[in-house]
Formats: C-alpha cells, sequence, structure tokens
C-alpha cells in the first residue's frame, strides 16, 4: 500500500480555530475547529443549509470569516476578530497561500471560452507565469490522467457533465496544489455520470493528496474518507472513522440524518 | 462625397473612444469604491438625459460664449473638433451601460473559479470575464455604431457639411429630388456593411458556444 507512505499525521495541512461566519444576522458557522493532516481525505456530510459548502469556501477566502483563525501547513492565512482582519499578511503571501487550495465546484465552473488544454493553462501562464510549452505538456499528462487527453482540444461545452468536472479537477491539479477542496462536485451531474468523476477523486486520493470533500454519497465516504465530519447548523455534531460517523453514529443528528439518506 | 468621409470618420472615433472609456465608466459603475461609483453614475446620467444634439451646442457654442464672459476673449473651436468630443462622450456613455451589462451577465462562478485558481480580480476581468462579454457584446455594439452613423447628421448644425447637408443643398440648389435618394443610399449602403460585419463577428465570437 504506497499511499500510506505519503501520509503523515504528524504534518498538518490545514487547521481552523474557532471560525464562525455570518452573513448579516444569520449565523451560518458558529465555531468550528478541526484539523487536516498530509494526504487524508476528509469527507463532510450533513444537511443542506448546515454550513459545509460556506466552511469549504471560507478555507480558501472566496468568503471572508467573520470571527476565528485559518492556518495552511502551521502558516497563519488569516485572523479575523468580529468581521475585521487582525493578522494582515502579506497579499503577496496571501495569493501564494490560496493557490496551495485547489478548488472544485458543484457546478464545474469552466471557462466556456477556452478550449480544454487552455482551461488547464490559463491560471499558471497567468498566475505562476509558467512556460507555455512546459505547462502544455504537463496539462496534457493531468487529462491523461482523468481519461480526456483526446479532448484537449475541444470546447468545454461539447463535454458531458462527468467530463467537464473531470476537467475541472485536472484543472485545479495544473496549479500544484497541497490540497484539494471538493464542494459537492457529483451534485449537478445525471447519476450514470457519478462513477466516473468518484473514480478520479479515488485515484488522486490513492496518489496521497490532501482531500476535504463536501458529499452527499455516503457510500464513497465510507470507501475512501480516512474521517468524516458531520456538520449541522453551522457546528460539527460528530467527527470520526467512516465506521464511527456512519456506521455507528452516536448523535440523534447524525442518526436521523444518516437513516433519511440511505 | 467629403460628407460620407466625415460621416465614416466621426462614428468611427466616437466608437473607438466609446469603447475604450466605456470600459473605465463601466468598471467605475461595478467598482465598491464609492467616490468613483458617483462620478461614473453622474456621467452616465447627464449624457444619456440629454439631446446629443444639445451636447453638440454647448461644445461648440456654449463653451466659448462661457470662455468669452470669463476671459474676454475668443475662442474658436474647429466643428469637426466639436464633433469628435461630443460624439465619443455621448457614446461612452452609452456603451459604458452596454459594457457593464454585458459583464454582469456573466455568471458569478466564473469569477469564483478564476479566484480559487490564484487569480487577482484584475486578471479574472482580462483574461476570464471581459473575454466573455465579446460575443454579447457584439449586437448591441452594431446598434450603437449604426445608431451613431446616422446621428452624425446632426453635425450639419454645426457648419459641417455631411451627407445629410450636402443632398439638401444639391436638391435645393437643382430642384432635382433623387439626391435625396442618394443619401438614402449611402446611409443604407454602410449600415447593411455593418450589419454584414457584426454577424460575421458574432459568429467567430460565439464560436465556443457551438455544441
Amino acid at each position: 500500500m504506497t499511499q500510506n507512505l505519503k501520509k503523515d499525521p504528524s504534518q498538518v495541512m490545514v487547521r481552523v480555530k474557532g471560525i464562525k461566519k455570518n452573513f448579516g444576522d444569520l449565523e451560518v458557522l458558529k465555531g468550528v475547529d478541526f484539523q487536516v493532516t498530509k494526504g487524508e481525505v476528509v469527507c463532510i456530510i450533513g444537511p443542506s443549509g448546515s454550513g459545509k459548502s460556506t466552511l469549504l469556501r471560507c478555507l480558501n477566502q472566496l468568503e471572508r470569516i467573520t470571527e476565528g483563525e485559518i492556518y495552511i501547513e502551521e502558516e497563519l492565512m488569516d485572523k479575523r476578530v468580529d468581521d475585521k482582519t487582525v493578522n494582515h499578511i502579506d497579499a503577496k503571501r496571501l495569493q501564494a497561500l490560496r493557490c496551495d487550495l485547489g478548488m472544485v465546484f458543484q457546478n464545474f465552473n469552466l471557462f466556456p471560452h477556452l478550449k480544454v488544454i487552455d482551461n488547464l493553462t490559463i491560471a499558471p501562464i497567468t498566475v505562476k507565469k509558467a512556460d507555455k510549452d512546459t505547462i502544455t505538456q504537463k496539462g496534457l499528462e493531468l487529462l491523461d490522467m482523468v481519461g480526456l487527453k483526446d479532448r484537449a482540444d475541444e470546447y468545454p461545452v461539447r463535454l458531458s457533465g462527468g467530463q467537464q468536472q473531470r476537467v475541472a479537477i485536472a484543472r485545479a491539479l495544473a496549479m500544484d496544489p497541497k490540497i484539494m477542496l471538493f464542494d459537492e462536485p457529483t451534485s449537478a451531474l445525471d447519476p450514470e455520470l457519478v462513477g466516473e468523476v468518484l473514480n478520479t477523486m479515488k485515484e488522486l486520493a490513492d496518489e496521497g493528496m490532501t482531500m476535504i470533500i463536501v458529499t452527499h454519497e455516503i457510500g464513497f465516504a465510507r470507501e475512501v474518507a480516512d474521517r468524516v465530519i458531520f456538520m449541522a447548523d453551522g457546528v460539527i455534531c460528530e467527527m470520526g472513522t467512516p465506521e464511527q460517523v456512519i456506521d455507528n453514529p452516536q448523535g440523534e443528528r447524525t442518526k436521523s440524518f444518516l437513516s433519511k439518506i440511505e | 462625397m467629403s460628407g460620407t468621409v466625415i460621416m465614416i470618420e466621426i462614428a468611427l472615433v466616437a466608437v473607438i473612444a466609446g469603447a475604450v472609456f466605456g470600459v473605465i465608466i463601466a468598471l467605475g459603475r461595478m467598482s465598491k469604491n464609492k467616490i468613483a461609483n458617483a462620478i461614473c453614475w453622474f456621467y452616465v446620467w447627464f449624457f444619456r438625459g440629454t439631446p446629443l444634439l444639445l451636447q453638440l451646442f454647448m461644445i461648440y457654442f456654449m463653451i466659448p460664449i462661457m470662455y468669452h464672459d470669463m476671459t474676454g476673449g475668443t475662442l474658436t473651436i474647429d466643428p469637426l473638433f466639436c464633433a469628435f468630443v461630443a460624439f465619443s462622450l455621448n457614446s461612452t456613455a452609452y456603451m459604458s451601460e452596454i459594457i457593464r451589462a454585458a459583464i454582469e451577465s456573466i455568471d458569478h462562478g466564473q469569477m469564483e473559479a478564476a479566484k480559487a485558481l490564484g487569480m487577482n480580480h484584475a486578471q479574472a476581468m482580462t483574461k476570464i470575464i471581459i473575454p466573455q462579454t465579446f460575443k454579447r457584446l457584439v449586437a448591441p455594439l452594431g446598434n450603437e455604431l449604426i445608431m451613431l452613423l446616422k446621428d452624425t447628421s446632426l453635425v450639419s448644425t454645426i457648419a459641417l457639411y455631411d451627407v445629410l447637408r450636402a443632398s439638401k443643398t444639391m436638391a435645393s440648389s437643382t430642384g432635382n429630388w433623387v439626391y435625396y435618394l442618394y443619401a438614402a443610399a449611402i446611409y443604407l449602403f454602410l449600415t447593411t456593411v455593418l450589419q454584414i460585419i457584426f454577424d460575421k463577428l458574432e459568429e467567430r465570437f460565439g464560436a465556443y458556444e457551438k455544441r
């Protein structure tokens, strides 16, 4: 089992402390703490409106937290109190830290005006000033990995949903992230296309990528996750191995949620 | 036909200036900076809310009078230059609204995806958002250019010989009505050429949407 060599529980990749997020008067996150170590795959499950997606979006700064601290590889990325930034970190450094977090969206969000291969290379070229030939080569390898090398010169609109999401995964990987965030990556897909995306994610997990996945695919969580977090009403209700959380849930909320979904 | 040349010159200058400054005003209107936002709002409010003919008069007639009242000197402005300025200012106001609508019609997820990939706001705008507006801009821009071209007939009021004025002069001095048809033919020829060009452009910019 080579993947175990790539796991390193002593190396903390993401750590969040007391994260709160308000949208106006609405408290979406009410104090969340957890950490993710290198090579770990963490699945976040829970009813809609529980704050799962918001948590993920706070991690890569698509939403600013109202309060709390976020560390990437134990380096402070954001610390806020009362909706104000406390520790100002250098804007360039912040951008570099954001690049460590790859994100895959529910609606893929591929760039429709760019060919598949250009979807992969535009960010490395724009942000990291990568050499075009080198990054194109790497992009083709990534497309090969997700099984879509032959579609490199197509526009995204000509791909199926499952193919688009695999391209989106490859696009995030092209930035060499250390952590991948998945926000309900299969929720917008037709049922028969879910499998191909989950397989790609599984391969990625086997390669030792650190992953945080918001998902409704309980079967997938059971199979792939090292740890499952159950969230409800803006807090973490239960956290543990899939056996603990999915197969032997302790909390009432977890039990009732799982009984509805399976 | 120097009138035709003047017409094309004015429309071209106005459409190019309008596109460039229109982007700036559009970005100002969408900016979170309250002062920039207010200035751009005021600009659009004024230049869209008053007739182009009045704006032309203000530049050609009003400014020299103001200058005379304040300094006692005389100021003569070249009418063609006045036309360039007035048409550019006016088309900037309209174009900025066209551009703003096009940018705001792009799905919010595009900006989020660009930011999640590490791009800053300016990079996301120039590489991801604005290129996607091109296709949506073509039709309203073509409209705007055709309007501009026809509105250039207004410059006859500030001592410029455009197509319309030339044909009216010819018709009344010769008594021949056919000159009005010549004028119509010139306008129709130019607007038809524009229409063909813009149809082609729309097809080209929309190529990525073909399934």
